[in-house]
């Protein structure tokens, strides 16, 4: 990206007197806030800046130009599935019709509701599940609602000894944290040297004591666990439900649902595989899916259709209430404040629609023609440890000896070093250092929505990046060059924390 | 190419390259790259794949739409919605969105974006999560604030977990019953998982009751305590004495705040809270029928290691220049896996923006003349309601810009024959029949309260 830095915060802007905003008259007289009294009134002065309006928007401009987005440029970020995010979605949801206060009676809601539901719906039949919840907010609370789910159908059963999870070593970090925050105890599962799980290993955690099983598949080294129909039977035998982590959900749509692979509760990242901008970090939405029998768990409010009689019946004829709001009392609870991200549900619809039965399929298939594209063409210059067709994303260990030295040795060039050259040469970084299964990792995920011009281009880079290596790796180990700023002084955030502005 | 795994369309389309705006893939694209991988059809990709469970045939889902035909069903369905004169709260407030807000969070350098692992090239990312923390930590009167929770319900949830964290050996939360429904329902949830042993302290005249309070306190086996302000009254609660309370027997307090309240009410931090939580809803993000909303969480420094989520650090680079990095991740999930404070992990990122850039054009003034006029214009209404007579006062508790009062008559018919007049008047209060809970912000103009009063002075109910 072009260098570019502007290093201002906005208290910094600040002038004494300056306004930014425009509010109506008092119209009421009588009424002060200084009633409220002493006691109950803020008394520390705040540091809120005082700016204009032109001052605001070149401050957030400016700082925009600091900043790289897929709108920049290629995002191959693994596990991320950073794909183009539509405008028109961005439009639709923006629609005044949709800004309804959450307590809205359903009557005056019923294009909310009926949204909610075609999404549910939708959902469910690319998952191969019966019914979906759109309450979570993004993927972790996906997983813990999904868990929450497990566990209530146990204690439903009065059985209460099932308090053992089983987590792949691959797993994603929040597998086992989401199940840490749901009180459930982690055992995990070893991957064999393919990377896929190893069912020898896993038989004898089996037992009366185990919840379920959460897996993602693919893997997080991008490989189908081709075991899954004998891992499902094996969880399901001993009386454990499968839980399916969706973030790699993305290749497999239309092709293979994990509803059919034998998952019984799974979580959906719409900010992933249905093309909702990531926002820096949020906000998301973490859609959870259940097998028939488990719909009654999931949480509180659930949005519900009415049966075509119950309309006739209506008091009021004229304008039936098709959908409502539902709390069922078999539900785990509430998790969220009400109906989820609702705004980013809109855009999820949008995209769903665009694409239809015909290019929800080829997305799956375009992504994963893309990552073994890339994996091919750069092979001969970086580690690859696991050599087969992989879905979505792939995991190189680091450069090739040749190019980037011996692993062991403590001056070789890591990959870290070739994540930062990478933003030198206009490409946002893979992710790094992830899976742990290998010390270099370097896991690539292209998207369906990058071109083959892109994948050359990026592949031409990272050859040459691998030449840098050999030939100058001090070039690489003091990259990024070209980037707004250089790289950070990481120890020093941590030794010397400071948090705000009023730290500096 | 085994002719079961996909529609014969589909393979017609790979054929002829992929022809939808959003797949750049040209049929000799695809080919080239299929004689680089080594493989003759993207199906041979999925070769590994036991056919069993594969699934032959087409998804039972309506065909691809243009772009005019999704936006006329979107637009649709919005017009489906009627849209009420807002007077409810209970969590939502309907408050200004200055119009520079929508506009810079359209910035698709920021709102493309993933969270800023690669901080060269996240700095605008970095940087507005800075300032938020910032502003945050000021208006609660805390330390420190991480990078956004989802939402205030979920906020509370993790500030009970913090607690029971930081207590070690104690896993007693206590919470008040005043606090917003929607909140206590999600930290309901969140203990009853996570094993912590959740006590709903009583209330007496809207507020909670001190004295039971206090009695648990005094057991000394209470890892904190969660008080709200404004409650779900609307009554802005007297906290004094209640964090000494708890410092006196090693728990620790939190405070839920609606956000904006939080330029004018006394601060978490002036309470001498450890923890403030809550929605920043308030601060100029539209209602959107719940979402999204940003979950706040502040706190005292020494509790940072305790903290959730993401948090933001200035530091400098290569060139000594002042920056901004993600930092002291050891907390967080992908590090810790299991033992990290919380699993959050993506969370509410890009809202920290909305809240800086309202913040920012607010500024002090701005603050207090919002939380002037709601107050006005809600006690306007909470006198205008009055006289009609056909309300009557539950409690006498201060408020600020929401209320509760009976219905003298069928609240539930009143609300619904003002729905079709157009007008959200409240939300029901739950366990107290009969009563509404409303709110008024600056954005009710004297005009709609007079035009509404009118309408039920001649309501029979």
């Amino acid at each position: 990206m072009n260098r570019t830095y502007y290093g201002k915060l906005i208290f910094e802007l600040s002038k004494p007197g300056r306004v930014g905003y425009s509010l109506p008259k008092n119209e009421y007289e009588g009424y002060s806030l200084a009633d409220l009294g002493a006691t109950l009134s803020r008394q520390t002065k705040t540091i809120l800046p005082e700016c204009d309006e032109l001052t605001v928007v070149r401050h957030y401009t400016n700082m925009s130009n600091n900043n790289f987005g897929v709108d920049t440029g290629f995002y191959p970020l693994g596990s991320c599935t950073m794909k183009y995010n539509p405008k028109l979605n961005e439009e639709l949801c923006q629609l005044p019709g949709f800004n309804l206060h959450p307590m809205t009676p359903a009557k005056y809601a019923q294009g909310s509701l009926k949204l909610y539901d075609e999404v549910q719906r939708t959902l469910a039949e690319i998952a191969g599940l019966s019914r979906f919840t759109l309450n979570p907010y993004a993927g972790a609370h996906g997983e813990l609602t999904g868990l929450m789910v497990i566990r209530q159908y146990h204690m439903s059963r009065g059985d209460m000894a099932r308090t053992k999870i089983i987590v792949p070593d691959s797993a994603h970090g929040t597998n086992p944290a989401s199940a840490a925050v749901c009180g459930l105890q982690i055992v995990e599962v070893k991957s064999l040297a393919d990377g896929t799980v190893d069912v020898e290993a896993l038989k004898p955690l089996l037992g009366p004591d185990i919840a379920g099983m959460m897996m993602t598949n693919p893997n997080t080294l991008g490989l189908f666990e081709r075991q899954i129909p004998e891992i499902a039977r094996l969880v399901h035998e001993c009386g454990g439900l499968m839980y399916y982590d969706g973030a790699n959900l993305n290749p497999m749509l239309g092709v293979c649902r994990p509803g059919d692979m034998g998952f019984d509760v799974m979580h959906i990242n719409l900010h992933k595989t249905f093309s909702t901008p990531h926002g820096g970090g949020g906000p998301g939405s973490g859609p959870v899916g259940v097998r028939k029998g488990l719909e009654q768990f999931l949480p509180n409010p659930q949005v519900i259709t009415k049966a075509p009689n119950a309309l006739k019946d209506s008091n009021n004829p004229l304008s039936p209430t098709a959908y409502d709001l539902h709390c069922d009392d078999e539900s785990l609870g509430y998790i969220s404040f009400f109906l989820g991200n609702f705004g980013i549900i809109i855009r999820a619809y949008a995209y769903l629609l665009s694409l239809g039965k015909e290019n929800i399929p080829m997305a799956g298939k375009l992504s994963v023609l893309n990552a073994n594209y890339i994996k091919e063409s750069l092979r001969s210059h970086y580690l690859l440890p696991i050599d087969t067709v992989c879905k979505h994303e792939f995991v190189f260990d680091g450069l090739r000896e040749e190019y980037g030295g011996d692993h062991h040795s403590p001056d070789h060039v890591t990959t870290l070093d070739v994540a930062k050259r990478l933003l030198d040469y206009g490409f946002h970084a893979p992710t790094i250092y992830f899976p742990l299964l290998f010390h270099e990792a370097l896991m690539i995920e292209p998207t369906e929505t990058e071109s083959k011009d892109t994948l050359d281009d990026f592949i031409a880079v990272m050859k040459r990046i691998a030449e840098e290596a050999k030939a100058d790796p001090q070039l690489l180990k003091t990259a990024p060059h070209d980037t707004p700023v250089r790289r950070m002084d990481d120890v020093k955030a941590v030794k010397e924390p400071k948090f705000t502005y009023k730290m500096l | 190419m085994p002719t079961n795994v996909t529609s014969p369309s589909l393979q017609g389309r790979a054929g002829s390259g992929s022809s939808f705006k959003y797949f750049p893939h040209t049929a000799d694209d695809i080919q080239q790259m299929l004689d680089v991988i080594g493989v003759r059809s993207l199906d041979d990709l999925y070769a590994e794949i036991p056919e069993e469970i594969k699934l032959h045939r087409e998804l039972n889902l309506p065909s691809e739409k243009s772009e005019e035909e999704v936006r006329c069903i979107i637009q649709q369905l919005a017009a489906q919605n009627k849209p009420l004169v807002c007077f409810a709260g209970a969590g939502s407030y309907d408050h200004y969105t200055p119009s520079v807000v929508p506009f810079l969070a359209s910035r698709s350098e920021f709102s493309t974006s993933y969270t800023p692992y690669q901080a060269e090239i996240s700095q605008g990312t970095l940087q507005y999560i800075f300032e938020y923390q910032t502003l945050m930590a000021d208006l609660t009167g805390m330390d420190i604030s991480n990078a956004s929770m989802y939402d205030g319900s979920t906020a509370t949830a993790e500030a009970m977990m913090m607690m029971v964290a930081a207590a070690k050996k104690r896993n007693r939360v206590l919470i008040t019953k005043t606090i917003q429904p929607a909140v206590l329902a999600v930290v309901r949830t969140y203990a009853k998982f996570h094993g912590v042993d959740l006590v709903e302290v009583d209330e007496k005249d809207g507020t909670m009751d001190k004295d039971v309070a206090r009695q648990l306190i005094e057991k000394d086996d209470v890892a904190g305590l969660i008080v709200c302000q404004p409650n779900r009254y609307g009554i802005v609660e007297d906290l004094t004495g209640l964090a000494d309370l708890c410092h006196e027997h090693k728990a620790l307090m939190a405070v839920n705040t609606m956000a904006s309240a939080l330029a004018v009410l006394k601060t978490p931090g002036e309470w001498r809270a450890d923890i403030a939580c809550g929605d920043a809803q308030s601060l100029g993000i539209p209602m959107g029928y719940g979402g999204p909303y940003i979950g706040y969480l502040c706190t005292k420094e020494a509790l940072v290691r305790k903290m959730p989520g993401r948090l933001v650090g200035a530091t400098t680079d290569a060139d000594g220049r002042r920056t901004f990095v993600l930092t002291m991740q050891a907390r967080e999930q992908h590090i810790r896996r299991e033992k990290a404070t919380s699993n959050i992990c993506t969370a509410q990122g890009f809202m920290c923006l909305y809240v800086a850039a309202y913040l920012s054009l607010m500024g002090p003034k701005g603050m207090q003349e919002v939380n002037e006029l709601s107050y006005a214009s809600a006690h306007y209404l909470h006198d205008a309601l009055l006289k009609t007579g056909k309300f009557e006062e539950v409690f006498k508790g201060p408020f600020l810009n929401e209320f509760t009062l009976r219905v003298k008559g069928d609240a539930k018919v009143l609300r619904e024959a003002l729905a079709e007049k157009g007008y959200l008047l409240g939300v029901p209060t739950l366990f107290m029949p009969g009563c509404l809970t409303i709110a008024s912000t600056e954005r009710r103009n004297r005009q709609e309260i007079d035009n509404m009063v009118e309408l039920i002075k001649e309501m029979a109910l």
